[in-house]
C-alpha cells in the first residue's frame, strides 16, 4: 500500500489517456460524446446542410405529417420542421454557451474574492447572492427580460445573473477549503504572492468540480432559454428556435398534429440529455466517490 | 473460544479482485487479550470486521474458517450474526465522534443496543442505559444521557462508543484503534479504562493498533501482520527483545523508546554514524512575549499566551503539547504565515513580528525561514509534479532559471534520498514516505537558516518514520540548519532536539535540556505527558 | 424489535416534561436568528423588484401606461407613479405603497394587481404542492430504494429516471402528456383551466378546489377538480422527482458508508433500524436542504405548466401580463413569487433546525 508499483511514463498517463480509458470504460459516456459531436456538428454546418429554407413557407404543404419528403412533417405555414430543428441548434447553443461562459467568468473571480480573502467582500457577495437565490430563478429571469427588453442578448444576460450563484458559490466553497491547504502554504513560503497562490495554485485545482458544473449547467441554460421564448420572450416569430417551435406546435397538438411540437421538444430534450449525461460523465473522471 | 483458521478476505474492486487477508490462522483463550499490530494495509482492521462480518460492500470471506464458541462465523445466517453482534462479540472504533449517530442523544443509542438484544424493556431502558454510562465511569451519567455526540469530547465519545459495546456483556470486544486521533493522556484513560473492564468482566480482546508499544503494553499476546499474512506473534517481552522476522525486527526497532539514539531506529545495516551538529552561543531566534487571540463566536480565543524562549543557531528545539496547546499556532507565527497579536520576533537581531505575513512573500528573509508540514499529502499541490513542486522556491525565490534549475532540483531529490525517475511523478503517485521526502526537498531548496518541523511524521507508518527522521537528523548536519520540531511527541522530540519546550493551554509550562526534561520532569503536566506515553519493553541487546 | 428506535424515542417525550433545560436556549437564539437573517433577504428582494421596474428601457412611465397611451396619460402616469422626484426617494414611495398591499393597477384587468394575484394564487398553490407531494412521495422511497441496493434493477431504474427527469422541458412533457391522455386515449379532460364548465366553482373557503370541494360534501365537483389536476401536476412531479430522488440516493449513501452505521452493525442493531432511525433521519438533513432548491425550480416550472394547461394561477397571468407589455402585473407576480419563496425557505430551514440538533452550537 505504501509504494506505489511504478508506471511506465507518468507523463503519458495525462489528459488523453485517461479519457481514452474512461470512455472505454463507460459506454453512457461514449454515447454522450458522439451525441454532443452530433450537435456541435448540427450547429456549425446544419444551415449549411439542411434539405429546405428553414423560413420558406408553402401554403399548399401546411401541416403535412411526416414524410420522406419531410422527415418532421410541415408546420401550419408549410415550413420543413426538420430544417428549421436543425437551424435553431445554432441559436440555442449560442444562447446558453455565452450565458454560462459570462456566469463561469464572473462567478469565478467573485467566488476567488471571497473564498481567499473573506472579510466584508464575502460577507456583501453572500447578500447579494442569497438575495438572487431568494427569487425563484425562472421567474427572476422573466422579470429582467421584461425589463430589460424582449432580445436575445437580454435572454443571455438573464440567464448569465440567475446562473453566477452557483459558480460563485462553488467556486468560493472549493478555494476557501484549499486556502488554508499545506500546499498554498507551501506555495506561499516559496514566494508567490497572495495572487499567484489563488491563481496558480489554489484554482486550477478547483476547475475540475467547475467543468462539472459547466457541463450540467449547459443543459440547464438551454432549458431556461427554451422556456422564456415558450412564454414568448426574447426570440421572435419566424426565427427557428426550438422553445418557440414548441409554443407554437401546442396550439396544434389537440387537434393531433403532435409533429409540429413533438420533434422540436425531442430535439431539445435530446441536447440537454446529453449535457446532462456528459456532467454525469465527467463527475465519474473528476470524482469517482460522488457517483449517482 | 475464538479459533481462526486461513482465513482469507478479498475485495471486488474496479481494478479487480485484492486480497486483503491471505490465510491467517489463531486462537484466542478465555481472558485473553491478543494485540494485531500492522501498519496501513496490512489487513488487520479488515480481519476484524470479517469476523463481524461486516465488511464493506464488496468485500467477501474467500477462504478459511472463523469459529466463536462453536458458532461458524463465516456460515451463519446473517439473523444470527446480527445477535452475535453486540451481545456476544462487540466492537470499538476509532475516530470515535464518527462512530456515534450525530443526531441522536447517547443514551437512545445506548437503548437501541439494550432493547435489540432484549436486555432492557421500555420502562427500564434509560435506567439500564444510564448504568452501562457509570460502568464506563462517565461522571454525571444522568445529564450526559440526553447529550449528543457534538456536545462530548473525543475521550467521552470514546467512553459511550465502550458503552454501547459493553451494554450487553459481551464475551469478546475488538477495538479496531481506539484511541488514534486521540490526545496522548486521553489515549491512556481510554486504554486503562478498556483494560480494566475487560479484567474485570473476564472478557476477551482483540486490540488493533498500529503502535507495537501500546500493543506491548495492554496486550498478553502480539500478532504482527504485514500484507495480510502473520509474520510473527508471541507474548511482547518476546518479540520486543528478540523478534525472529525481519518485518517484526524492523517495527521493533523503529519504535522509539527510552535510552535508544536516533539511528537504532533504522536496521542495524542502515545505522551509519550520526554527525554531529555545532550548536552555536548566538540566538538565531528570539521570541518575547509573543501572544495571539482570535475573535471566536462566543468571546475572545486565546491561543497564545504571552511566551517568550530563544532558539540558538544550530540548535534543534522539540515545541511539545497536546491539540490545542497553541503549538501550531505558534509555528505559524514564527513561519510568517500569521500575525501575532502582540510580541516580538527577533531573527538574527531584527524584529520580523512587525512585517505582516501578508507582504512575507516578497521580504528577503523569505527564503532563511521555511517549514515542512504536517500532512504530506495535503502539502504538496495535487496538479504539480515533485519537479515542479521542488523548482518553485528556486524559481521563485532562488532566481533560477533553465538548465541550472534542473540540475538543482536533480541535486535536491539525490540529497533527500529521492530516485530521480519519480521527479516526474504527481503525488498520488507518490508513497507517503516518498512525498515527505518531495516536502522536505522543498523546504531546503533555498538552504533555510531556520527550518519548522510541524508534526512532519504524524501521518506515516512507524518504519517510514524512522527513516524521515533520520533524514532530518542529516540534513541538519550537512546544511548547518536550526529546528523548531514541533511535536506531540515526547519521545521522538527527545531523539532529535536538543532542548525542550512544553506547552500547554497557550502557556510555556516548563523548558530545557531535552535530557533533564526527559529523565527529570519537573511540572506535573510534563510528568503526566511522559506516564501516558506507551512503555514498550526494553530492547534485546544491540550487539 | 425493529421499531425499537421509533418506540425509544417517543417513550423518551412521553416522560414528565422537565423544565426547559439549558440546551433550550440557543436553539430557540438560532429560530429566532433564522427569522431575523430572513430580513436582509427581504429587502434585498425588494430592492431588486423596485430596479427591475425603473430599468426599463426608455421611459418607464410609456411602459406601464400600456400601448394605447397618449402624452397626457404617459404623463399623469409618470406623476402618480412618482417617477419625476430622485430614485432613493421613488424607493421609499414603492415601499411605502407595498406596505399598504399596492403592487399598482393591472392594465390588462384593470384591477389592482394584488387584487389579481390574490385570487388567483390558491390555483397555483393548490398544483404546486400536490405535485411536490406526489414526487417526494415517489422520490423518496426510491431514491432509499436504490441506495440499498445499489446496482440492482431499482438503483439502475433511478439513474435512468434521474438523468432523463432533469433533461425534461416541463412545457413539452405536459404537450406529450396532452397528446396521448386526451387526444389519444381521451381518458383526460380537454386541458383548459382547474374545473370543466359543465361544473360549479366549489364556494371559496381556502381557494383551494379539492379542499373546498370536500368541505361542502360535493364529491363530483372534487373528482371533477381532481380530473383536471391531474395531468398538471404529474407534468410538475416529473420534474421535481429527479433532483429529489437524486439527493435522496446520495445522502443515504453516503449516511449508509458513515462510521456511525458501521458501530450500530456491529451493535448487532436490527435492519430496520439502521436503515431508517440512524440512515434515514441523517440522510434527511441533506434532502431537506435540497427542497429549497426544488422549491425554485418547481415555481418557475409552474408558470409553463400553467400556460400549458391553461392553468388559471398566478403564471399565467404573468404570461398574459407579459404579450400585452403590462409591466406592473410582471413585476408584481415576480415580487410576489420571491416573497413566497422567501417564506417557504424559511419554513424549511426552521424544519432544518427542528431534525438537527446541531444547530445553534457553535462547536463542530
Amino acid at each position: 500500500m505504501t509504494d506505489t508499483p511504478l508506471k511506465t511514463t507518468p507523463k503519458a498517463t495525462g489528459g488523453f489517456d485517461h479519457l481514452i480509458y474512461v470512455l472505454r470504460a463507460n459506454p453512457v459516456t461514449l454515447l454522450a460524446f458522439g451525441m454532443f459531436a452530433l450537435i456541435m456538428l448540427s450547429a456549425i454546418l446544419g444551415p449549411a446542410l439542411v434539405p429546405y429554407d428553414p423560413l420558406q413557407t408553402n401554403a399548399a404543404k401546411a401541416l403535412h405529417p411526416p414524410s420522406w419528403d419531410h422527415w418532421f412533417g410541415t408546420d401550419n405555414v408549410g415550413r420543413d420542421v426538420f430544417s428549421r430543428v436543425i437551424v435553431a441548434t445554432r441559436l440555442d447553443l449560442w444562447i446558453s454557451v455565452a450565458a454560462v461562459a459570462l456566469s463561469f467568468v464572473v462567478g469565478s473571480v467573485l467566488g476567488c474574492i471571497a473564498g481567499y480573502w473573506g472579510g466584508w467582500p464575502d460577507i456583501v457577495l453572500n447578500r447579494i447572492l442569497d438575495t438572487i437565490m431568494a427569487f425563484p430563478l425562472f421567474v427572476l429571469a422573466m422579470g429582467i427580460v421584461a425589463a430589460l427588453g424582449n432580445t436575445i442578448e437580454n435572454i443571455i444576460y438573464a440567464t448569465a445573473i440567475i446562473n453566477v450563484p452557483f459558480y460563485a458559490r462553488l467556486v468560493r466553497a472549493e478555494v476557501n477549503i484549499r486556502r488554508s491547504a499545506g500546499f498554498a502554504q507551501a506555495a506561499k513560503l516559496s514566494g508567490n504572492s497572495d495572487v499567484r497562490v489563488l491563481a496558480m495554485h489554489i484554482f486550477p485545482n478547483a476547475l475540475p468540480p467547475m467543468m462539472v458544473q459547466v457541463s450540467l449547467n449547459l443543459g440547464w441554460a438551454i432549458l431556461n432559454a427554451a422556456g422564456l421564448s415558450f412564454i414568448g420572450l426574447g426570440v421572435r416569430p419566424p426565427t427557428p428556435e426550438w422553445g418557440i417551435m414548441v409554443a407554437e406546435g401546442a396550439n396544434f397538438i389537440v387537434s393531433g398534429e403532435w409533429w409540429m411540437a413533438v420533434f422540436p421538444g425531442l430535439w431539445l430534450m435530446m441536447a440537454v440529455f446529453t449535457f446532462n449525461l456528459l456532467g454525469d460523465g465527467l463527475r465519474d473522471i473528476v470524482d469517482p466517490r460522488k457517483r449517482t | 473460544m475464538l479459533s481462526v483458521k486461513d482465513l482469507a478476505v478479498s475485495f471486488q474492486t474496479r481494478r479487480g479482485t485484492v486480497d486483503a487477508v491471505r490465510g491467517i490462522s489463531f486462537d484466542l483463550a478465555k481472558g485473553e487479550i491478543l494485540g494485531i499490530v500492522g501498519e496501513s494495509g496490512s489487513g488487520k482492521s479488515v480481519t476484524s470486521y470479517a469476523l463481524m462480518r461486516i465488511l464493506d460492500a464488496g468485500g467477501t470471506i474467500a477462504a478459511g474458517e472463523a469459529t466463536y464458541s462453536g458458532i461458524d462465523l463465516r456460515r451463519a445466517a446473517e439473523r444470527d450474526m446480527r445477535d452475535i453482534r453486540g451481545r456476544e462479540i462487540s466492537m470499538i472504533f476509532q475516530n470515535p465522534r464518527a462512530a456515534l449517530n450525530p443526531i441522536r442523544k447517547v443514551g437512545h443509542q445506548i437503548e437501541d443496543v439494550l432493547r435489540r438484544h432484549a436486555r432492557a424493556t421500555r420502562q427500564d431502558a434509560r435506567a439500564k442505559a444510564i448504568a452501562a454510562l457509570r460502568a464506563v465511569r462517565i461522571n454525571d451519567a444522568e445529564a450526559r444521557y440526553d447529550a449528543y455526540p457534538f456536545e462530548l469530547s473525543g475521550g467521552m465519545c470514546q467512553r459511550i462508543v465502550c458503552a454501547i459495546a459493553l451494554a450487553c456483556d459481551p464475551r469478546l470486544l475488538i477495538a479496531d484503534e481506539p484511541t488514534t486521533g486521540l490526545d496522548i493522556t486521553t489515549q491512556k484513560a481510554v486504554m486503562d479504562l478498556v483494560r480494566d473492564l475487560i479484567r474485570e468482566r473476564g472478557m476477551s480482546s482483540i486490540l488493533i493498533t498500529h503502535d507495537l508499544g501500546l500493543a506491548a503494553q495492554y496486550c498478553d499476546r502480539i500478532m504482527v501482520m504485514k500484507d495480510g499474512v502473520i509474520v510473527e506473534q508471541g507474548d511482547p517481552v518476546q518479540i520486543f527483545s528478540a523478534p525472529q522476522h525481519p518485518y517484526s525486527r524492523k517495527l521493533v526497532d523503529a519504535t522509539p523508546r527510552v535510552g535508544e539514539s536516533i539511528r537504532s531506529l533504522l536496521p542495524p545495516e542502515d545505522r551509519k554514524a550520526e554527525l554531529p551538529h555545532h550548536v552555536h552561543d548566538r540566538p538565531l531566534v528570539e521570541v518575547r512575549n509573543l501572544t495571539k487571540t482570535y475573535r471566536g463566536s462566543s468571546g475572545p480565543v486565546h491561543a497564545v499566551k504571552g511566551i517568550s524562549f530563544s532558539i540558538k543557531q544550530g540548535q534543534s528545539v522539540g515545541l511539545v503539547g497536546e491539540s490545542g496547546c497553541g503549538k501550531s499556532t505558534t509555528s505559524e507565527i514564527l513561519v510568517r504565515l500569521m500575525d501575532a497579536t502582540s510580541g516580538e520576533i527577533l531573527f538574527d537581531g531584527h524584529d520580523i513580528a512587525g512585517i505582516p505575513a501578508q507582504g512575507f512573500a516578497r521580504n528577503p528573509r523569505r527564503a532563511e525561514i521555511q517549514m515542512v508540514f504536517q500532512d504530506a499529502t495535503d502539502s504538496l499541490n495535487p496538479r504539480h509534479t515533485a519537479r515542479q513542486t521542488i523548482a518553485d522556491p528556486l524559481h521563485r525565490l532562488g532566481g533560477l532559471r533553465g538548465a541550472k534549475l534542473a540540475t538543482r532540483v536533480e541535486e535536491l531529490a539525490t540529497l533527500v534520498g529521492l530516485p530521480l525517475p519519480l521527479l516526474d511523478r504527481f503525488p498520488h503517485q507518490l508513497s507517503g514516505g516518498q512525498k515527505a521526502r518531495v516536502g522536505i526537498a522543498r523546504a531546503v531548496a533555498l538552504e533555510p537558516k531556520f527550518l519548522i518541523l510541524d508534526e512532519p511524521t504524524a501521518a506515516l507508518d512507524v518504519s517510514i518514520q524512522a527513516v524521515v527522521l533520520n533524514l532530518l537528523v542529516d540534513l541538519r548536519a550537512k546544511l548547518g540548519m536550526t529546528y523548531l520540531f514541533v511535536s506531540h511527541d515526547l519521545h521522538v522530540v527527545r531523539l532529535l532536539c536538543d532542548h525542550v519546550i512544553v506547552m500547554k493551554a497557550g502557556e510555556i509550562v516548563e523548558q530545557g535540556p531535552a535530557q533533564d526534561v526527559m529523565s527529570n520532569p519537573q511540572h506535573d503536566y510534563t510528568k503526566t505527558l511522559l506516564a501516558a506515553a506507551p512503555k514498550p519493553p526494553a530492547r534485546r541487546q544491540v550487539a | 424489535m425493529s421499531s425499537g428506535s421509533i418506540v425509544s424515542s417517543t417513550c423518551a417525550r412521553c416522560r414528565p416534561v422537565k423544565p426547559v433545560s439549558v440546551a433550550a436556549y440557543p436553539r430557540l437564539r438560532a429560530v429566532a436568528f433564522r427569522v431575523a437573517q430572513s430580513i436582509p433577504v427581504v429587502i434585498g428582494v425588494v430592492v431588486i423588484s423596485f430596479l427591475l421596474t425603473r430599468t426599463l428601457p426608455g421611459d418607464p412611465a410609456a411602459y406601464f401606461a400600456g400601448a394605447a397611451a397618449d402624452e397626457a396619460s404617459i404623463a399623469e402616469v409618470r406623476k402618480a407613479l412618482g417617477l419625476d422626484k430622485p430614485l432613493i426617494q421613488q424607493f421609499f414611495i414603492y415601499v411605502g405603497d407595498l406596505m399598504q398591499g399596492d403592487l399598482g393597477q393591472s392594465i390588462s384587468s384593470g384591477r389592482p394587481v394584488a387584487t389579481d394575484l390574490a385570487s388567483r394564487l390558491p390555483a397555483s398553490l393548490e398544483l404546486t404542492l400536490t405535485a411536490l407531494i406526489l414526487s417526494c412521495g415517489i422520490a423518496i422511497p426510491l431514491g432509499i430504494l436504490a441506495a440499498t441496493r445499489p446496482g440492482s434493477w431499482v438503483d439502475h431504474l433511478c439513474r435512468v429516471l434521474v438523468t432523463a427527469g432533469v433533461s425534461l422541458p416541463t412545457f413539452f412533457t405536459g404537450i406529450v402528456l396532452i397528446y396521448v391522455f386526451y387526444y389519444l386515449l381521451g381518458i383526460a379532460p380537454s386541458p383548459l383551466g382547474r374545473l370543466d364548465f359543465i361544473y360549479l366553482d366549489p364556494d371559496r373557503v381556502t381557494g383551494f378546489y379539492l379542499i373546498d370541494a370536500a368541505l361542502m360534501g360535493d364529491w363530483e365537483t372534487w373528482r371533477g377538480a381532481a380530473k383536471q389536476l391531474i395531468l398538471p401536476a404529474i407534468t410538475l412531479a416529473l420534474f421535481t422527482l429527479a433532483p429529489i430522488a437524486r439527493m435522496t440516493r446520495a445522502a443515504m449513501l453516503t449516511a449508509l458508508s458513515s462510521d456511525f452505521i458501521r458501530t450500530a452493525r456491529a451493535a448487532g442493531l436490527s435492519r430496520g433500524t439502521i436503515l431508517y432511525g440512524y440512515a434515514f433521519r441523517n440522510a434527511l438533513l441533506p434532502v431537506v436542504t435540497t427542497l429549497g432548491m426544488v422549491f425554485s425550480f418547481t415555481l418557475g416550472a409552474n408558470v409553463l405548466v400553467e400556460k400549458v394547461f391553461a392553468w388559471p394561477g398566478i403564471g399565467s397571468y404573468a404570461v398574459e401580463a407579459l404579450v400585452v407589455s403590462d409591466y406592473a402585473a410582471v413585476q408584481g407576480f415576480v415580487l410576489a413569487m420571491a416573497l413566497l419563496f422567501v417564506a417557504l425557505n424559511l419554513v424549511i430551514d426552521l424544519l432544518y433546525t427542528a431534525i438537527d440538533p446541531r444547530i445553534g452550537f457553535s462547536s463542530k
